[in-house]
C-alpha cells in the first residue's frame, strides 16, 4: 500500500491546522496549550517520548477528510439503504440466529444512556445495571430448569467450548460426544476453544427421524467421557425426544449431560433440567435482541446449582447479597463473585479467558421475558409452530419438494429438500430473491448426505401471505424449466 | 412479581386459516418433551415493566450519566449519539447475517472500509472483524498463532508463550486456553518493564509468541519493543500486540511498524462503540500477510464493483464465534472514524495523553499517594497510582476510597487486575472526552479522600452515604455456598439459614 505523507514532521507540526472536534472537549487550542504548560511541556509530541523515533509516524494516517454529522448520517443512511431488512424482504434464514419481533420497550431499555455506556462499575453506582442482569439469569432460570445460571456470554457457539471445558474439569475426563447433526459453525467453535486438549467425537443420527443413535452413543461414551452434548431443538430443526434417555447414558459412565437450546422453545418444550441436563447452553439472541447482522448472538450458560459446578463455571457470576446494615435490609449485588476463578484474579489459571462479552442484551432479554410472562411464552412458542408447521405442509403439497426430511416434531426450523426437482438450492434461492424472498440456508456443502437441503425457519413474525408466497413461487421455481 | 393475568407483550398470533390448518400443534410434541410447568416469568403489563426497568437504568453510572475518568483499562470516552441512530436502522438491525450478499451491499461495504482503516491505523496487512470483544481477539490471534506453527510442522517444539506481568491478564489465559505453557516476565521495579536479559533467557526454540501489550496498563510505553520483537523472531516465535490501549497512539505508531505479527484493536474502547455495561464489544484482529490465510472466515473482499464474503479459505482457523462478528460495534466505529479523519484520531490521542499527564502532576502532591514506576517519564493513556503509604498512615486502602468516592456523584474507579504488583492501586484513565473542567474536579475528589482518610476516617470507613444503597455483605461473594446466582437459589439458600 503507498502512503503520501502530506505534511513533514520536519516542520515538528504534524497538525498544522489545529482541529476542534466536537467529541473533544480539550481540543480548543488555548485549553490544549494551558494544559501543556500545567504539565511542563511544550508540544505534544514531547509526551511520546518513551516511544523510539524510529517507530513515531511521520506522516499523517491515509484516512478520509473529518465529515459533519450531518454529512456521517447522510452517507451512511444511503449506504445502509441498500441492505434489505425483513421489512423489505421476507427472510427463511434462520441457523443461529432468528427472525423475531423485538418489542419497542426492549430497544427503549436497552437504549438507555446509562446502560448502553456503562461498563465494568461495581455494585454501588451500577445497582440497576446488576439487577437487571441478576434478574435476567432468574429467569433464565426458570426457562431452563436450573438454578445457576452465569452473566451472558458471547454466543452459543462459543458458550458451548466453554461448556465443554468445564464438563472436562468436573470430571478429569478428555472426551466429549456431539451429534453429527450440531451446527458445523459451532462445531468449529468448540474444536478452536478445545484444540488439542479434548477429543471431540461426533454420535450418529437415524436417518429417519435425526434422532441421535443411542446405539452408537452407547458404543461411543466411555471411561473417558466428560460429556455428551446435545441440540433440543436441533440444528436441523427437529425435536430430540430421546433427552432423559441421553442424559441416563451419560450419568451412567460418569459423564455430564448439555443441552443447547433456542429459549424461546421452552414455552412449549421441557426445560432441559428436568430431563437431566447438568449444564444448559444456548443463544440468547430471540429473547428480544434484533439480529444485526449476526451482530445480536448472545450466550446463555446454565448448570446445576451445586458447588463442584458453579466453582468450574468460567465467566463473570453475579450474586445476590443483602446490605450489612440489617435494620433496613436490601438487596445489593456483586459480579465479582468466586473472582478467583477469573484471568482477572488468577491469569493462566484462570478457568478463561472471556472479558467483555453480551451484558447488554442481557438485560433486553431480561425486559422481553418480563414482557411476556409465563403466558406470553407458552402462545409464542404455540404461534411459532403453527405458522412453521403450516410451512411445512404448504411446501410438501407442492410435490417434488421434501420437507421437513425427518419425521419428528419440529418447532421453528426444517429442512427442506429439493432433490426431485433438479435444482440446486443456490437456483431456488436465487429464483427467490428475484420475487423478493430471501430462501433458507443452503445445507448442500455441510451435509452433503442429505442432497439438495436447505434449512427454513418461520416464526411469528411471518404472515400467512408470506408463507403462501413462498409456497405460490416455490411451486413456479420447482414445476419450470430443469 | 406482578398481577396473575397482566401481560406486557401480546406476540402477533398464527391467522385463523393457519390455525385451521395445522390443528393442534402441541400434540405433536412428544409427551414428555411438553412443557408442563409454566416458568415463574412476572406478569407485568407494558407501562410497569418500562418504568421498572427505566428506574434500574436511573440506578447506573454510565459515561453518559456524569464523571467517569477513573475507569482505567477501560477507555471511557463519548459514544455518539448519531451512532446509535444508524444502529437502529432496520436496514442494519433487521438483517440476517447469511442473507444474499446482493440484499447487503451496503453494511458488507462498511466492514470493508473499516478494515481498510484499521490496515492503516494499525499498520497491518488484514483484518477480520471476527473478535466479538478484546479478550476473544486477542484469543483469536492465539488460535491463528497456533495454526501457524502447525503449518509449519513446529507446534509439538513451541509449547511455551512468554507474557510480561503486567500485560492485559487476557493473555496469559488465552494461551492457557490454547494449551500452551505460560512464562511470565516480572517487571522491574524501576522500569515496569520486563528485563531483556530475562526475556533472552526464556526465549527459546520451545517459544510460540511473546504476548505483550503496549502501553501497559500502567500507562507506561515499553521503549524495549523492538529488542523483544529481534528476540523472539530470533527463536522462531511470533510476536502478538495486545492494542486495547491503542486509544493514545492513534495515529503516533503503529503495531505493525513496530514488528508486531499480530494484534488486535478493542472497537468498544479506542474507537467508541458503547461499552454496553459489558459488552457486546468488537475485538477485530490485525495480521501481516504471513499470517492473513490463518484469518477466520469469511473475510469481506471486493472485486471492484461487488462486496462479497469469501469462506473458501483452506488454511483458515474456522471460528472463534458465530457469524461475523459484532457488526453493529463495526458500524459505530467506521462512523466515528468517519467524523474524525487522521487529524482529529492524532488529536483523540494527544489530547488522551496530556489529559492523562495533567492528572498525574495535579495529584503529585496527594498525600498517601504515588506512582510507582518510571519516575519523570511521561505516561500515555493511563497511569496506575498506589495508595499504599496512606494505607500504612492510616489503615484505610483502596477499596475503602473506592466506596467513598461515589459519594461525589461520580463513578468509582478501578483498582487493578490481579496480582496487585502495584499495591493499594487505582488507575484512572482520562480519555480526550473528558473536559479540564471535570478533570479539575475529579483531582480535586483525589485530595478530598485523602484529606478525610487522614482527618475524618470514619466518614471513609462507613461509606457509601449518598449510594443507592449501603455497604454490602461480601460473604456470597467469598463464600460458594451463598453464592446465589439467581432468585431461586437464593430462596434455597435462606431456606437453609
Amino acid at each position: 500500500m503507498q502512503h503520501k505523507a502530506k505534511r513533514s514532521v520536519a516542520t515538528g507540526l504534524l497538525q498544522a491546522k489545529p482541529i476542534v472536534h466536537p467529541y473533544i472537549p480539550n481540543s480548543v487550542p488555548e485549553i490544549k496549550e494551558s494544559m501543556l504548560k500545567e504539565i511542563g511541556v511544550e508540544r505534544a509530541e514531547e509526551l511520546y517520548a518513551d516511544i523510539p523515533k524510529k517507530f513515531v509516524m511521520k506522516r499523517r494516517l491515509n484516512l478520509p477528510k473529518p465529515s459533519p454529522e450531518y454529512e456521517i448520517r447522510k452517507r451512511t443512511m444511503a449506504l445502509l439503504s441498500k441492505n434489505k431488512s425483513f421489512y423489505e424482504m421476507p427472510s427463511f434464514l434462520g441457523a443461529g440466529c432468528w427472525p423475531h419481533y423485538v418489542p419497542a420497550v426492549c430497544d427503549e431499555i436497552m437504549g438507555r444512556g446509562e446502560f448502553l455506556t456503562s461498563y465494568a462499575g461495581n455494585e454501588y453506582i451500577d445497582l440497576g445495571r446488576f439487577q437487571a442482569l441478576f434478574e435476567f439469569q432468574s429467569m433464565i432460570g426458570e426457562l431452563v430448569g436450573l438454578d445457576a445460571v452465569s452473566w451472558p456470554m458471547y454466543d452459543w457457539a462459543s458458550t458451548c467450548g466453554e461448556a465443554v471445558r468445564m464438563a472436562s474439569r468436573i470430571t478429569g475426563r478428555q472426551q466429549i460426544l456431539v451429534p453429527r447433526t450440531i451446527n458445523p459453525e459451532r462445531l468449529s467453535v468448540m474444536k478452536n476453544y478445545s484444540q488439542s486438549l479434548l477429543d471431540v467425537k461426533p454420535v450418529n443420527y437415524d436417518r429417519d427421524t435425526g434422532q441421535l443413535d443411542v446405539e452408537d452413543l452407547k458404543n461411543k461414551i466411555s471411561s473417558n467421557t466428560a460429556a455428551v452434548y446435545i441440540e433440543n431443538p436441533s440444528y436441523l430443526g427437529f425435536i430430540e425426544a430421546q433427552g432423559d434417555q441421553i442424559s441416563d447414558i451419560a450419568h451412567d459412565h460418569g459423564a455430564l449431560s448439555i443441552v443447547g437450546v433456542e429459549p424461546l422453545s421452552l414455552g412449549v418444550l421441557a426445560a432441559p433440567g428436568g430431563y437431566g441436563a447438568d449444564i444448559v447452553v444456548g443463544e440468547g439472541q430471540p429473547l428480544g435482541v434484533h439480529m444485526n447482522y449476526g451482530g445480536g448472538v448472545m450466550g446463555i450458560l446454565a448448570c446445576r446449582d451445586e458447588e463442584r459446578f458453579v466453582a468450574e463455571m468460567p465467566t463473570i457470576l453475579l450474586t445476590i447479597t443483602t446490605t450489612q446494615d440489617k435494620t433496613e435490609e436490601q438487596y445489593g449485588f456483586n459480579w465479582w463473585a468466586l473472582s478467583k476463578r477469573l484471568h482477572y484474579e488468577s491469569r493462566e489459571k484462570g478457568k478463561s479467558f472471556t472479558g467483555t462479552n453480551a451484558a447488554l442484551w442481557g438485560i433486553g432479554a431480561a425486559v422481553f421475558m418480563a414482557l411476556l410472562g409465563p403466558q406470553g411464552i407458552r402462545e409464542l412458542g404455540e404461534t411459532i409452530m403453527q405458522k412453521s408447521h403450516y410451512a411445512m405442509k404448504l411446501l410438501s403439497d407442492i410435490g417434488r419438494i421434501k420437507t421437513p426430511l425427518f419425521d419428528s416434531a419440529h418447532f421453528e426450523e426444517f429442512t427442506v429438500n429439493f432433490d426431485g426437482t433438479g435444482k440446486t438450492v443456490r437456483s431456488v434461492n436465487n429464483a427467490l430473491l428475484k420475487g423478493d424472498i430471501q430462501g433458507g440456508k443452503d445445507l448442500t456443502t455441510e451435509f452433503p448426505e442429505l442432497g439438495k437441503t436447505a434449512l427454513y425457519c418461520v416464526t411469528e413474525v411471518h404472515s400467512k401471505d408470506q408463507i403462501d408466497k413462498l409456497a405460490t413461487l416455490l411451486k413456479k421455481i420447482v414445476r419450470g424449466k430443469r | 412479581m406482578g398481577q396473575t393475568g397482566q401481560r406486557g407483550y401480546v406476540p402477533p398470533p398464527a391467522e385463523d386459516e393457519i390455525k385451521a390448518a395445522v390443528g393442534d400443534v402441541g400434540s405433536r410434541i412428544p409427551p414428555k418433551m411438553r412443557r408442563k410447568q409454566a416458568p415463574a416469568l412476572p406478569e407485568l403489563s407494558e407501562p410497569e415493566t418500562l418504568t421498572h426497568y427505566m428506574h434500574l437504568s436511573q440506578q447506573t453510572f454510565g459515561f453518559d450519566s456524569g464523571i467517569n475518568v477513573g475507569v482505567g483499562t477501560c477507555t471511557m470516552k463519548y459514544s455518539p449519539k448519531v451512532n446509535e441512530e444508524l444502529c437502529r436502522m432496520p436496514q442494519f438491525a433487521d438483517i440476517h447475517p447469511l442473507q444474499d450478499e446482493s440484499t447487503t451491499q451496503g453494511i458488507l461495504e462498511v466492514m470493508y472500509t473499516l478494515s481498510s482503516w484499521l490496515e492503516e491505523i494499525t499498520g497491518m496487512d488484514q483484518v477480520s472483524l471476527h473478535g466479538g470483544g478484546g479478550s476473544h481477539g486477542v484469543f483469536t490471534n492465539v488460535c491463528m498463532m497456533r495454526a501457524y506453527h502447525k503449518f509449519n510442522k513446529e507446534l509439538e517444539q513451541r509449547t511455551e508463550v512468554i507474557v510480561p506481568l503486567l500485560s492485559h491478564p487476557c493473555n496469559p489465559s488465552s494461551a492457557a486456553t490454547a494449551g500452551f505453557k505460560v512464562i511470565t516476565l516480572e517487571p522491574d521495579e524501576v522500569t515496569g518493564c520486563p528485563d531483556i536479559e530475562a526475556l533472552k533467557v526464556a526465549a527459546s526454540e520451545h517459544t510460540a509468541a511473546m504476548m505483550l501489550t503496549d502501553p501497559y496498563d500502567t500507562g507506561v510505553f515499553d521503549s524495549n519493543i523492538e529488542e523483544y520483537v529481534k528476540i523472539i523472531h530470533e527463536v522462531g516465535g511470533l510476536v502478538l500486540l495486545d492494542q486495547a490501549n491503542a486509544n493514545s497512539i492513534l495515529g503516533v505508531t503503529r503495531a505493525g511498524d513496530m514488528g508486531a505479527d499480530m494484534c488486535q484493536v478493542n472497537l468498544h474502547k479506542s474507537f467508541s462503540s458503547p461499552h454496553a455495561g459489558m459488552g457486546p464489544g468488537s475485538g477485530p484482529v490485525c495480521v501481516k500477510e504471513k499470517f492473513a490465510k490463518f484469518l477466520p472466515v469469511p473475510i469481506v473482499e471486493f472485486d471492484g464493483k461487488k462486496y462479497h464474503l469469501n469462506y473458501d479459505r483452506p488454511h483458515s482457523i474456522g471460528k472463534t464465534r458465530s457469524f461475523l462478528g459484532n457488526i453493529q460495534c463495526v458500524l459505530r466505529a467506521y462512523a466515528w472514524i468517519m467524523s474524525l479523519g487522521a487529524e482529529g484520531l492524532r488529536e483523540v490521542a494527544e489530547i488522551a495523553v496530556i489529559n492523562n499527564n495533567y492528572i498525574m502532576k495535579k495529584v503529585s502532591d496527594v498525600r498517601g499517594l504515588s506512582l510507582p514506576y518510571a519516575k519523570g517519564h511521561h505516561r500515555m493513556q493511563e497511569a496506575r497510582f498506589s495508595w499504599d503509604q496512606l494505607k500504612k498512615d492510616t489503615g484505610l486502602g483502596t477499596a475503602d476510597l473506592n466506596r467513598r468516592i461515589v459519594d461525589f456523584g461520580v463513578a468509582s474507579y478501578f483498582e487493578s487486575h490481579h496480582p496487585w504488583v502495584v499495591p493499594e492501586p487505582m488507575t484512572p484513565e482520562p480519555t480526550e472526552a473528558v473536559s479540564k473542567a471535570d478533570l479539575d474536579r475529579f483531582c480535586q475528589m483525589i485530595h478530598q479522600l485523602s484529606d478525610e482518610a487522614y482527618n475524618t476516617p470514619e466518614l471513609i470507613k462507613t461509606a457509601p452515604h449518598n449510594g443507592a444503597i449501603g455497604a454490602i455483605d461480601p460473604t456470597p461473594m467469598e463464600d460458594i455456598k451463598k453464592t446465589a446466582l439467581t432468585w431461586n437459589a437464593f430462596l434455597k439458600r435462606r431456606g437453609k439459614e
